[in-house]
């Protein structure tokens, strides 16, 4: 049922082959993070065994290759997604909730005054919920939210007139609880035809379809590393750069300036004007080796097995259990991803997710950083299993094994 | 499978099922307080009618795991009609069992009361709790409904002291 060879690959990611006794490991939880592959643990290390040094300072031999290995892991990364310039519009982050926070800042507060309208969506993650939130309290300005239709998709009927006059149009492109892929191109046309600009959260899509910024005619793109295989700590935000060039810098330090004198500074070139201090080099380089490896496995074969993986999971999960309710749309090659959320009637997400525990089995259980959502779905929390491109049939069939032992548990 | 038994013991499951002193109270003259955990989502919210010193009843509504709501359910089965200071010292006894390393040997400042380490079997129902201490993460489960308690109680001796 799949193109990729999952026994093979599963063979390059430590953690999952690791002997754990008679408890082997099911990690079915992505979405939060995946595992990094041999080769980005490689690539790290090789960086600080062999080339450790500050980047854009040092004159000498390994600090040029250090500053060499960063600015070619941002390009890597800039192409990844389709940038049009990635040497000079990738900026590198903590992760994709500070990528947001510099847009919510940088552009935002430069941008924004009191009364403007912000258009968001209720499936949104506290990344893109929050900041905006501090902005309204900071600057009053208003919020509005694209509603979640009954199909578990972004319902768009009122798009026209929830977008009039908005400055800023923010939704993700894959939610995170739900494993829905939002159709992007009516929301950025809407938002275009109003004059507001559009920020697509791309945390959840990035690692697991093909993104290419400049088709899709957005704005700005936030993405983390340790979601696409990559290590944690290291993030991104692209965004046109006529955008990036009329925003002020987002944190001032060092690296982010060209020239300081006593009573002012003038900022870097693009991308460092956004990358104050020195930035997570060994991180970034990593990322880009997991940039290798996703482009080597193939996004297409990694969305295709994701596809019919989910659809396997869905149909064994609801044939076994009558007490399973999901919360997400059906499944759809392009419109949904590996991500499933259910709850378990008269089961607790916690108690579900610590009984699967004792089988080894990680599924990630409670409101999913996204609490306004789960008001929407009216619970408190779900289980959620999230898939990727290391899972196969084995690790479905664990879940469901594993729920029986919730069932018998809980109906004693 | 032995660990999660020892987990989800069958009083857990009964309380969590059949939850005791479930429901609301006029405010006032109850007090109201809530509590929440940010980690899952749980919340809880108390209902205390204190008079004269004794906690004469109280209600809890909210929702959450099979821990948090049995340890609610079994808190208030637990606590209802004793006297205040018979309350703190209950919880620190049942917050004590729920600490991972055991209460400290010589504990600390000479204004905070001394906590006695607590045998399970003198807590009665309470002690099927224990099992959770060797699931760190759930220890906040367990002790939700207890600090919201604590917290309504100091609320409402700070109300009282400043003649409200």
């Amino acid at each position: 049922m799949t193109a990729l060879d999952v026994q093979a690959l599963k063979k390059e990611f430590p953690l999952l082959t690791r002997d754990r006794g008679d408890r082997p490991l099911v990690y079915l939880d992505s979405a939060a993070s995946a595992q990094p592959p041999q080769a980005v643990l490689d690539a790290m290390d090789d960086y600080y065994v062999t080339t450790h040094a500050n980047v854009h300072r040092g004159v000498y031999a390994i600090a040029e290759e250090a500053t060499r290995r960063l600015e070619a892991a941002r390009v890597k990364l800039g192409r990844f997604i389709g940038a049009p310039q990635p040497e000079r519009e990738v900026i590198f982050t903590k992760n994709a909730t500070e990528a947001i926070n510099l847009v919510a800042y940088a552009w935002g507060r430069h941008n924004l005054r009191r009364g403007n309208v912000v258009v968001l969506s209720e499936i949104e993650h506290h990344a893109n919920l929050v900041p905006w939130l501090m902005l309204k309290d900071e600057l009053g300005i208003e919020l509005r939210y694209i509603p979640l239709g009954r199909d578990f998709h972004l319902d768009l009927t009122d798009l026209d007139r929830l977008v009039a006059g908005a400055r800023l149009v923010g939704v993700t492109a894959a939610s995170n609880v739900l494993g829905t892929v939002v159709d992007l191109a009516p929301i950025v046309a809407a938002a275009h035809a109003t004059g507001a600009v559009v920020l697509v959260d791309g945390a959840q899509l990035a690692p697991h379809r093909r993104v290419d910024v400049a088709a899709a005619d957005i704005d700005f793109f936030a993405l983390t590393g340790h979601k696409m295989l990559g290590p944690t700590g290291i993030g991104a935000l692209w965004a046109r750069a006529e955008l990036l060039e009329t925003m002020p810098p987002f944190l001032g330090g060092g690296e982010m300036i060209s020239d300081v004198r006593l009573d002012g500074f003038l900022p870097n070139e693009l991308p460092w004007k956004f990358e104050a201090g020195t930035p997570p080099i060994a991180e970034a380089i990593g990322l880009g080796a997991a940039v290798d490896y996703l482009e080597a496995v193939g996004l297409d074969a990694i969305g295709a097995h994701e596809t019919a993986l989910v659809g396997y999971a869905l149909e064994k999960l609801t044939a076994a259990y009558d007490e399973i309710r999901v919360f997400g749309p059906a499944p759809d090659p392009v419109r949904r991803s590996g991500v499933i959320s259910f709850a378990f009637d008269g089961v607790h997400p916690h108690d579900v997710a610590q009984v699967l525990d004792q089988s080894g089995i990680c599924v990630r259980a409670g409101h999913h950083c996204a609490k306004p959502l789960m008001r929407v779905l009216g619970v408190a929390a779900t289980t959620r299993a999230s898939l990727y491109l290391y899972n196969d049939e084995s690790d479905i069939d664990a879940l469901v094994g594993g729920l029986a032992t919730v069932r018998k548990l809980f109906s004693r | 499978m032995n660990e999660l038994e020892d987990l989800y013991r069958e009083i857990i499951l009964d309380h969590y099922r059949s939850p005791r002193n479930r429901g609301e109270l006029p405010v006032p003259p109850a007090h109201r307080v809530e509590g929440f955990n940010p980690l899952c989502g749980d919340e809880i919210v108390i209902f205390l009618d204190v008079r004269d010193g004794v906690l004469e009843d109280l209600k809890i509504s909210g929702r959450g795991c099979s821990i948090s709501q049995s340890s609610a359910s079994m808190m208030s089965a637990a606590v209802k009609g004793l006297p205040v200071d018979e309350v703190h010292r209950l919880v620190r006894s049942f917050k004590s069992m729920m600490t991972i390393e055991g209460p400290p040997a010589n504990a600390g400042a000479p204004d905070e009361p001394t906590v006695e380490p607590v045998d399970p079997a003198t807590l009665g129902e309470l002690g099927a709790l224990q099992g959770v201490v060797k699931f760190p993460v759930r220890i906040k489960c367990a002790t939700l409904a207890w600090n919201a308690l604590t917290q309504g109680l100091d609320e409402i001796a700070v109300g009282s002291a400043g003649g409200a």
